[in-house]
């Protein structure tokens, strides 16, 4: 399958800080590829990596069959970026946004119009199209912002934290969006620490923890791979929660702590010989916590 | 994933270049539907600040001194307050425009995540807030006129050498935004530079006055040379003089430039 991007050996280094560590990532086109990862684990810079707003120390990266950082800005051309915070500009009404973009993102004359109309469709934002931005609420602002990603019509979308401090409603509303878009065959590189929005959106998913991959592939398969297929719950106070993580230590299975009680993971392997609780299917967060670590930084 | 191909460029797709036109046009229709927005209180503090110079000046010490190097006072004076309008309109945009578009709204990174890269958002935005201060350079020379200095063929000339002077100091407003980490801080490029150049740039009196020393600074002042360039716009030039103060406003433009690109690059590009 084409790619849509790739990173190969990426390495970004701020001072002694590694934010980038040998990197490999890949976004087949016309799929959604999630990066997950803890906050400080580098998904920011590898997208900033894909702009060239930052430029890698080593290592090879190529978007749209453009090679970075030299032919960034043709690459820039044919994709949107949607950023974690909002940069719109505030006293601009809705439509004056896109308008903008349509001239930064070098749309003919003729067609500003109608890229207008369809992003603005496209977001459901026509009927707030002279409404100044700070007078938007949160949710519609992200919509803007991803409207003026997709204004010229991009073949790849990169998706910085698309959802990050909204309310689950909205959230739910730009996942819609956002999977519309895949099913338009846009490529999509999403960045999010939220593990219900990756195992929503993303065919495949990019498990990081400082600067490097520690997991690729689908969600399913990953979380089979890694945690099995069960896992069972714990309660109790928590000298028990530690006496029951120790013994399944002991006995071989991984855990992981879920704020009141213990979670023992790929427990079909059991013989019977479990202590009480509940069962469940394991999940992405399962995943996510056993391989980016349970401290949070 | 690994038998993946890399997806090759769509055939109409190039290398893009530098220095683009679709860019700099798309980062100054940016500028234009902003300033849209604020253009009254732009204008405003643009232009009446130096217009009270004029005024207070060209009266205050008008009513002390009639003439000055042959000219009347307020005619001295309301040309050499084109170049503090200029400057006040430039420098300060750039200086504060630039911080917080890069480090507040975060305007330039939503800019350059499209197709346009630091050397062009510089350039644009230079060349915007130059038009702006050509255009409010004249301002006190119109105000000038109704105190009774009178109009010339040559003052058809005074928005242009606004614009060439207003984008020198609107890349020197860049560069010393891409330089400083604090909003704070530029009061020192205020009171250490900008104060001093605006003082000694023989708007409110002549350099040739002032002691040796000061007279061969006073050539290295950006300011001196659009100030000389307007009374000679507005009472008759000088030939390879003015020449002279044409290429001194070019260099000073061109190095600011090329500062301002280095170092906004620097902050901007990680």
């Amino acid at each position: 399958m084409a790619l849509a991007l790739s990173l190969r050996g990426a390495v970004k280094r701020y001072g002694e800080i590694t934010a980038v560590d040998h990197l490999d990532l890949e976004v087949p086109e016309g799929t959604c590829v999630g990066l997950l990862g803890p906050n400080g684990a580098g998904k920011s810079t590898t997208m900033r990596l894909l702009t060239a707003q930052a430029i890698a120390d080593e290592g090879e990266i190529e978007v749209l069959g453009h090679t970075l950082p030299g032919d960034s800005k043709a690459a820039r051309a044919e994709m949107g970026v949607v950023p974690q915070l909002d940069n719109l500009d505030t006293t601009l009404t809705v439509e004056q946004n896109l308008r903008v973009f349509t001239h930064l993102y070098r749309i003919p004359r003729g067609e500003r119009q109608d890229a207008i109309e369809r992003a603005l469709e496209m977001a459901r934002l026509g009927d707030r199209r002279d409404t100044r931005a700070d007078k938007l609420s949160g949710g519609m602002r992200r919509r803007l912002l991803i409207a003026r990603a997709l204004v010229h019509g991009p073949r790849l979308v990169l998706l910085d934290e698309p959802t990050v401090g909204l309310d689950p409603q909205v959230r739910q509303e730009l996942w819609a969006l956002i999977d519309a878009l895949r099913a338009e065959g846009v490529s999509i590189l999403m960045s999010t620490h939220y593990i219900e929005e990756a195992q929503r959106l993303a065919d495949s998913v990019v498990i990081m923890a400082e600067g490097s991959a520690v997991a690729t592939g689908p969600p399913s398969q990953l979380v089979l791979e890694h945690v099995g297929r069960e896992a069972i719950e714990i309660y109790g106070p928590p000298a028990r929660l530690a006496e029951a993580e120790a013994e399944a230590r002991s006995a071989g299975y991984s855990t992981r702590r879920t704020g009141t009680s213990v979670s023992v993971l790929g427990i079909e392997r059991a013989n019977g010989d479990m202590p009480e609780g509940e069962r469940r299917p394991t999940n992405l967060e399962d995943l996510f916590v056993l391989l980016t670590g349970e401290e949070a930084e | 994933m690994s038998a993946a191909t890399a997806t090759p460029p769509p055939a109409r797709a190039k290398k893009l270049g530098r220095l683009e036109r679709p860019a700099l046009m798309g980062v100054l229709v940016r500028e234009v539907i902003n300033f849209s927005s604020f253009w009254k209180s732009s204008a405003f503090s643009s232009t009446v600040e130096p217009t009270i110079y004029l005024i207070a000046f060209g009266f205050g010490f008008g009513s002390l001194v009639s003439t000055v190097a042959g000219y009347d006072y307020v005619e001295f004076v309301g040309t050499g307050t084109v170049a503090t309008a200029v400057l006040f309109s430039s420098v300060f945009s750039a200086m504060f425009g630039s911080f917080v578009k890069y480090q507040f709204q975060r305007t330039y990174d939503a800019i350059l995540a499209a197709p346009v890269d630091t050397e062009e958002l510089v350039t644009a935005e230079a060349l915007w807030i130059a038009a702006r201060a050509g255009v409010f350079g004249c301002a006190p020379l119109l105000v000038a006129m109704v105190f009774g200095l009178d109009p010339s063929w040559g003052m058809l000339l005074v928005p242009f050498i606004g614009a060439l002077t207003g984008y020198g100091w609107a890349c020197f407003g860049i560069f010393i935004a891409a330089r400083l980490n604090s909003i704070d801080h530029f009061s020192y490029v205020t009171s250490t530079v900008v104060t001093p150049m605006f003082l000694t740039a023989g708007t409110f009196f002549p350099l040739d006055g002032l002691p040796e020393w000061v007279q061969v600074l006073g050539q290295f002042n950006p300011l001196h040379h659009c100030v000389e360039l307007v009374r000679h716009a507005a009472f008759g030039f000088e030939g390879w003089v003015d020449l002279g103060h044409v290429g001194a406003l070019i260099v000073f433009a061109i190095g600011t430039w090329r500062l301002s690109i280095h170092y906004m690059t620097k902050k901007l590009v990680d």
